[in-house]
């Protein structure tokens, strides 16, 4: 195969004109070659009128013929003259298609600069919108949970058990593992301190507590939603991104009845479970730093049965219903409102993270707090 | 038409499979430099398919496919990126990248292939979208054009690195009667003048009698090419009646 190349000689002629002399194949590859040289030879030329030979042209394609495209344009705003000799018969239909002075330089939109008022306003604005869809949403989702409860018939219980298994039942072996470890890291850091009053045996008691009333709850709803609520703002935002959302609601089908209901009931029957397994692989792993410091386990078991009753397991449970509340809804809500566009679903993932995260911390203060005025 | 005929595309016994399911059973045809070829065919007989076999996005089930000589299936590395700088393809659904806006889908290929300056490539872009008929809409995202304005994007974005074979699926689905006769107007014009070979899938009849240089037709249930020819011979002269009721728009009365 021939080397494409495309070469530019440029000839002053003494009478005024200029004559720019392009040989070779012209095409998206060696026009680059020439570009700036033809270019510059022309805002170089004093001459007033400026030739260009392109009878020894092979090859000219699309980018070949906006190189001249491009020239005629100069020409024409210098107000020059400009005469394109021995062009094929077939380039110069092509070039003639081209209007040189409909291509002005092309100015990519700029982003408008705003003041600092305008953003803190607008930043307030999207706080204050998105809240508001927050409780408009929570709002259709009650609603479409009594109606469900009213009538079970409307729920669509294959499609729940489904859910149920790939958010809750493949979340195990995760909520397994952080536990354990959770539980093993704190009982060996608790038990360093507690050891120089001989008081190891108390890692039970904080092991118990902490792991039933706070970090069981927790770790699970933190776990599930970076599993879970993302997974479902993804779902859904992809079929609203293919108007299969659309296409729902055209055949009367109400999304959040026929998609988010499955989902949060699949979530709140699953978040209790989970928790409770957190609560147990989390007292598994305190055991191994007491059993591995020589107290034997029923040891262990006794001042577990005897710091911590049911209600702390009870108070943890209910949590756990809430954040599952929070994991599924914000995960559907922030699905249900994707744009359009391809990282429009990365967008709401994203924030189906994070808002979760924040929403289940604070949900959590809040539990404590009420937790503490009604004495439990 | 021209007198030598150079084969630019040599599809030779190709058979296609889904799994199992044969969708495709031992064809073989040639493509010729400059020409308008068309495949025909009932909707899910696959026409889709064949052309994203024809640019080796699959491994075929058996038979090759030679783009100017080369195997494009079995090339790797530097060998398959030369012959894809010969191909530019526009598939189905457009298949823009959301988060560029349209002026950015198209620069592109300009930025990774070419050492043009910012402002010729700039050019270029323009240009080509002002073949297409959008000029005008540089700022807009994918998401904010309608579906024949990303199909019109999208060829933008196959030609603009001026390849020397354009596959087009379906290019004027979706088009108005004028702006899909313009896009027929420019298909002719590449052809004619820059001797661009275009691989086309398309039902528009009126179109194909204006752009085709050839067709070829499969057929579902035989999963092979029923007919071959020039458009308006098929319909006035093939022996099969498929063929001449679906150039006359017939129904079919032999069940299909
Ligand atoms: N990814 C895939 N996996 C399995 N089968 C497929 C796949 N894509 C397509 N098919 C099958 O291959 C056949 C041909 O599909 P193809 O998309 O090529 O049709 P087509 O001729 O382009 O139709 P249309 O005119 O509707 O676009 C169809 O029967 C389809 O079911
Ligand atoms: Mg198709």
């Amino acid at each position: 195969m021939v080397e494409a190349t495309a070469v530019l000689n440029t000839v002053a002629d003494k009478d005024g004109v200029l004559t720019i002399r392009i040989k070779g194949r012209l095409d998206s590859t060696s026009t680059g070659d020439i570009w700036q040289g033809a270019i510059e030879a022309l805002e170089r030329a004093s001459s007033k009128k400026v030739v260009v030979d392109t009878s020894e042209i092979d090859y000219c394609d699309g980018a070949g013929i906006s190189l001249l495209v491009e020239i005629q344009r100069r020409q024409k705003k210098r107000g020059s003259e400009l005469e394109i000799s021995g062009l094929h018969d077939e380039y110069r239909k092509l070039l003639d298609s081209f209007d040189p002075l409909e291509f002005e330089e092309y100015h990519p939109e700029k982003s408008r600069k705003t003041s600092l008022t305008e953003e803190v306003g607008r930043a307030t604005f999207s706080v204050w919108d998105n809240i508001r869809s927050q409780i408009a949403f929570l709002g259709e989702l009650v609603a479409a949970l009594f109606l469900a409860a009213r009538n079970p018939k409307v729920v669509r219980w294959k499609d729940a058990f489904l859910i149920a298994e790939t958010a809750g039942v493949n979340a195990f072996p995760i909520v397994a593992l952080i536990s354990f470890l959770i539980g093993l890291i704190m009982a060996f850091q608790a038990a360093i301190p507690m050891s120089q009053f001989g008081a190891e045996i108390f890692v039970a008691d904080l092991i118990a507590l902490s792991t039933l009333r706070e970090l069981g709850p927790l770790m699970t709803a933190i776990v599930m939603a970076g599993r879970t609520s993302s997974a479902f703002a993804a779902e859904l935002g992809t079929m609203k991104v293919n108007e299969e959302m659309d296409a729902l609601t055209t055949m009367g089908l109400d999304p959040v009845r026929f998609l988010v209901v499955t989902r949060v009931i699949a979530t709140l029957f699953m978040m209790p479970l989970l928790t409770i397994f957190s609560n147990l692989l989390g007292i598994m792993g305190g055991s191994v730093v007491l059993l591995s410091m020589g107290y034997p386990l029923s040891a262990y078991v006794d001042r577990i049965i005897l710091s911590a009753d049911y209600v702390d397991l009870l108070g943890g449970l209910l949590k756990s219903l809430a954040f599952g509340l929070i994991v599924a809804g914000i995960g559907c809500s922030h699905g249900l409102r994707t744009r359009t566009g391809a990282s429009a679903v990365g967008d709401s993932t994203t924030k189906a993270v994070v808002s979760g995260i924040i929403m289940i911390i604070v949900t959590d203060g809040i539990f404590s707090v009420v937790y503490f005025y009604i004495g439990i | 038409m021209n007198t030598e005929q150079e084969t630019i595309i040599r599809v030779e016994n190709l058979t296609v499979a889904y799994d199992e399911t044969v969708i495709i059973d031992n064809i073989s045809f040639e493509v010729h430099r400059g020409e308008v070829f068309i495949i025909l065919g009932g909707s899910g007989c696959g026409k889709s398919t064949l052309l994203k076999q024809m640019i080796g996005l699959y491994a075929p089930a058996a038979g090759r496919i030679l783009i100017d000589g080369d195997d494009i299936v079995s090339a790797e590395g530097s060998d398959r990126l030369r012959i894809l700088r010969k191909i530019g393809v526009m598939y189905q659904s457009g298949a823009l990248f959301g988060s560029m806006t349209l002026f950015e889908n198209v620069r592109l290929p300009l930025e990774e292939f070419t050492n043009l300056n910012s402002s010729a490539m700039d050019l270029i872009v323009l240009m080509k979208l002002k073949q297409v008929g959008l000029k005008g809409f540089e700022n807009h995202m994918p998401s904010e054009l309608s579906g024949g304005m990303q199909k019109r994007a999208a060829i933008a974005r196959a030609m603009v690195l001026d390849p020397r074979i354009l596959f087009l699926d379906e290019p004027s689905a979706g088009l108005d009667p004028i702006t899909s006769a313009e896009l027929d107007q420019l298909i002719i014009s590449l052809a004619r003048n820059l001797r661009i070979t275009f691989v086309i899938v398309t039902h528009e009849l009126p179109s194909i009698y204006s752009i085709a240089d050839r067709v070829i037709m499969l057929d579902k249930r035989v999963k092979k090419i029923v007919a071959d020819g020039r458009p308006q011979d098929l319909r006035d002269k093939s022996d099969n009646q498929w063929v001449r009721q679906f150039f006359k728009r017939e129904v079919a009365l032999n069940g299909s």
